[in-house]
């Protein structure tokens, strides 16, 4: 999705930001650069610290050390009312005693808009959102779909210079979740406000961001791409975090510059790049490689690349289904996502399997 | 119920029953609530209505003569005296909620906003004058406004007056401030558990949209905290109107209310059936008042938006 090409110049820029509160850091000397017009997520486990990350932006918290800065401006003693942010909060927040179109124009009451301008504003703020026509319902005759994009109108029609939203979508169903995903991907593609979007959902973040902030305990572990996130995560935390990951204990055999060269019992040697926050302990290391890039050999297939074990689990998942495979010489079983088309649903547990594998889905991690 | 003849037969259409487990439980609720219930009617409904029956009757020095009549109604609707009392008496406790609220809220909000985790102590604080009796706090002030009081041996002491003087005890404001102390307690309350419920993220997002510290009070904090402010002013002042131990005691002839002259048909003058006229009166016209005053709130609250 991210084919769009993003201005090269900073928004967002959080330079060694620590937060504590007393001898715990909730956030710990945090350096991030966000880019204008991107839609920027930042993923964690509960309490890594996205949402104290979030509110120094906004300007709700001040940072223990460290700076932050929006469009150029420091934002050191600027409040939240004076900040070029709006947030669209986790509960919503929408004011209780107001009604829609109330809600929408909070904001713009104090720029003092002709009343024209003002309306013109609402109605289209509304009309973003699909909320058109439900001006004058009350916030309490309000769907949880509908307050969502309440909150999302009302902060929209201030034309913010970035847009912070803390799991906006983590309290809808699954259905409604899934939809306002693609809206709100494609509402920031049609306004080109830079999105910053707090989750700790990694569909979520994959589905739509242009780059995404993996955090853990109060540090970055890796800021990139969706896709490169996902195929090269930096270490095992990040990679186990986004999805099902086979971890593989490997000895390293050779290391230079960029690149490795590693020993499995099971997939021989293998060369990969090497992860940029690699830190080598001795010859010990992992390789990863995920469930569905290892592919189930029918019948008298071969390749070039494979490996045989033994079926010891089954689980279905209707389209797909997950095969839990023991091979000897690995220390724990491999998990295998294979789709239904052919029959992966039918192989019986016990079952003698060979699987074959892309070496190049095999990636060196740290630990 | 009839059963189709023939064909398939639809779900049959199923009025909803009153559940025999419901009706049980309806019934034990009852019994539950019945000591209360016994208690409210002998205690609070009978006596009302008694004097909802005395007020129809006539007192013929020690007798009763029940027969059916209004006159007590048209002496305390048009005699001037206690038309004056209940006029002076709506205005002492109009006065006295008006402070009250003005003086409970600012505390309110400081304990609910500030108060930290030290909130239940801050309201445990406030409460302690409360627990010695009404009538020493009322002494307290008559020891503080009178002649050789506390007030005016500071304003000599301070050179700003070359005398004692009688101004301040035995007339309006007295009583005025001897209420308003004695209720503000009973005012922070409401208003401490109405500002509690606020949702603090609803400060947030007005900051978020733009709002200074006075504007986001005013248009978030304040129309969320008029339920509060309500009862708080209900709870001041339907029982300020009745009071009579203050005006009794601080309030000298300025400061006689509407229950004072209660009290004396109950006691000296001895005429029950007046007495009860002029208390369904004033009952009648405090919920008359106290509706418009809820009403007025709210609209006000409605126009600030
Ligand atoms: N006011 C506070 N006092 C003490 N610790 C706090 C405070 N606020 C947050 N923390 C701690 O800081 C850490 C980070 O909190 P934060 O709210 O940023 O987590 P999060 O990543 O947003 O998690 P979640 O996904 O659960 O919302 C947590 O361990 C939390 O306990
Ligand atoms: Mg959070």
């Amino acid at each position: 999705m991210p084919d769009r090409t993003i201005a090269n110049r900073s928004m967002i820029e959080i330079s060694r930001v620590t937060r504590s509160y007393g001898s715990f850091k909730a956030l710990d000397e945090t350096s991030l650069t966000i880019r204008e017009g991107e839609f920027f997520s930042l993923l964690g486990p509960s309490g890594c610290g996205k949402t104290t990350l979030l509110r120094m932006i906004a300007g709700f918290d001040t940072p223990t050390s460290g700076s932050i800065s929006i469009d150029g401006q420091p934002m050191d003693g600027v409040p939240a009312n004076r900040r070029p942010t709006n947030m669209v909060f986790q509960s919503y927040a929408i004011f209780p005693h107001l009604n829609v179109e109330q809600n929408v124009c909070y904001g713009l009451k104090r720029l003092r808009l002709d009343a024209a301008e003002e309306k013109r504003r609402v109605e289209e703020a509304l009309a973003q959102v699909s909320l058109t026509g439900l001006g004058k319902r009350g916030a309490l005759e309000l769907s949880g779909g509908q307050r969502q994009r309440v909150a999302l109108a009302r902060a929209l029609v201030m034309r913010p210079k970035v847009l912070l939203l803390d799991e906006p979508l983590s309290a809808l169903d699954k259905k409604l979740r899934e939809q306002m995903q693609v809206e709100l991907r494609r509402l920031q593609q049609a306004v080109g406000i830079t999105f910053v979007l707090v989750t700790h959902d990694q569909y979520e973040a994959l589905a739509m961001s242009d780059r995404i902030a993996v955090m853990f305990g109060g540090r970055i572990a890796q800021v990139a791409s969706p896709k490169e996130i996902y195929q090269r995560p930096v270490n095992c935390q990040v990679a186990d975090f986004l999805g099902g990951m086979n971890f593989v204990k490997a000895e390293i055999v050779e290391e230079n510059g960029a690149s490795m060269t590693l020993d499995t019992p099971g997939f021989g040697r293998v060369r990969t790049d090497k992860p940029a926050a690699f830190v080598r302990n001795g010859r010990a290391a992992t390789l990863g490689i995920r469930p569905e890039r290892l592919r189930v050999l029918w019948d008298d297939a071969t390749d070039a690349h494979e490996v045989a074990g033994k079926v010891v689990d089954r689980h279905y998942f209707g389209e797909i289904t997950h095969l839990v495979i023991e091979i000897p010489g690995f220390e724990k079983p491999l998990s295998v996502t294979e789709t239904n088309n052919f029959g992966a649903d039918d192989i019986p547990v016990g079952a003698s399997i060979r699987l074959a594998y892309d070496p190049d889905a095999l990636v060196a991690l740290a630990d | 119920m009839t059963v189709p003849a023939e064909g398939i037969v639809g779900p049959a259409p199923v009025r909803r029953q009153r559940n025999p487990v419901l009706q049980s439980e309806a019934a034990r609720g009852l019994s539950l609530i019945s000591p209360t219930l016994i208690y409210a009617v002998i205690f609070l409904v009978v006596p009302i209505l008694l004097v909802l029956a005395n007020s129809f009757w006539t007192q013929h020095y020690l007798e009763i003569d029940r027969t059916f009549t209004l006159e007590n109604y048209r002496v305390a609707l048009t005699d001037p005296i206690y038309r004056d009392l209940l006029l002076r008496s709506l205005w002492i406790s109009l006065l006295v909620s008006f402070f009250t609220v003005t003086l409970a809220y600012p505390i309110a909000y400081f304990i609910s906003f500030h108060g930290g985790v030290h909130k239940g102590l801050w309201l445990f604080l406030i409460t302690i004058p409360f627990w010695t009796s009404y009538l020493l706090r009322v002494m307290s002030w008559k020891v503080i406004l009178g002649y050789n009081g506390v007030l005016n041996s500071t304003l000599m002491g301070l050179g700003l007056t070359d005398g004692p003087s009688d101004a301040f005890l035995y007339n309006t404001t007295a009583v005025v401030i001897t209420l308003t102390h004695a209720w503000a307690t009973f005012a922070v309350l409401p208003i401490f558990v109405s500002l509690e419920k606020i949702d603090r993220t609803l400060v947030e997002a007005a900051t978020d949209l733009g709002d200074g510290p006075l504007r986001r009070f005013l248009r978030i904090t304040l129309p969320l905290s008029v339920p509060g402010i309500i009862s708080a002013v209900l709870i001041v002042m339907i029982p300020t109107v009745g009071d009579f131990v203050t005006p009794r005691l601080v309030g000298g002839k300025d400061g006689v209310m509407i229950a004072n002259a209660i009290q004396a048909q109950f006691g000296k003058a001895a005429n029950w059936p007046l007495g009860a006229a002029l208390s369904v009166t004033t009952m009648a016209v405090v919920t008359a008042m106290a509706a418009f005053i809820v009403v007025t709130i709210r609209m006000a609250a409605r126009r600030a938006r």
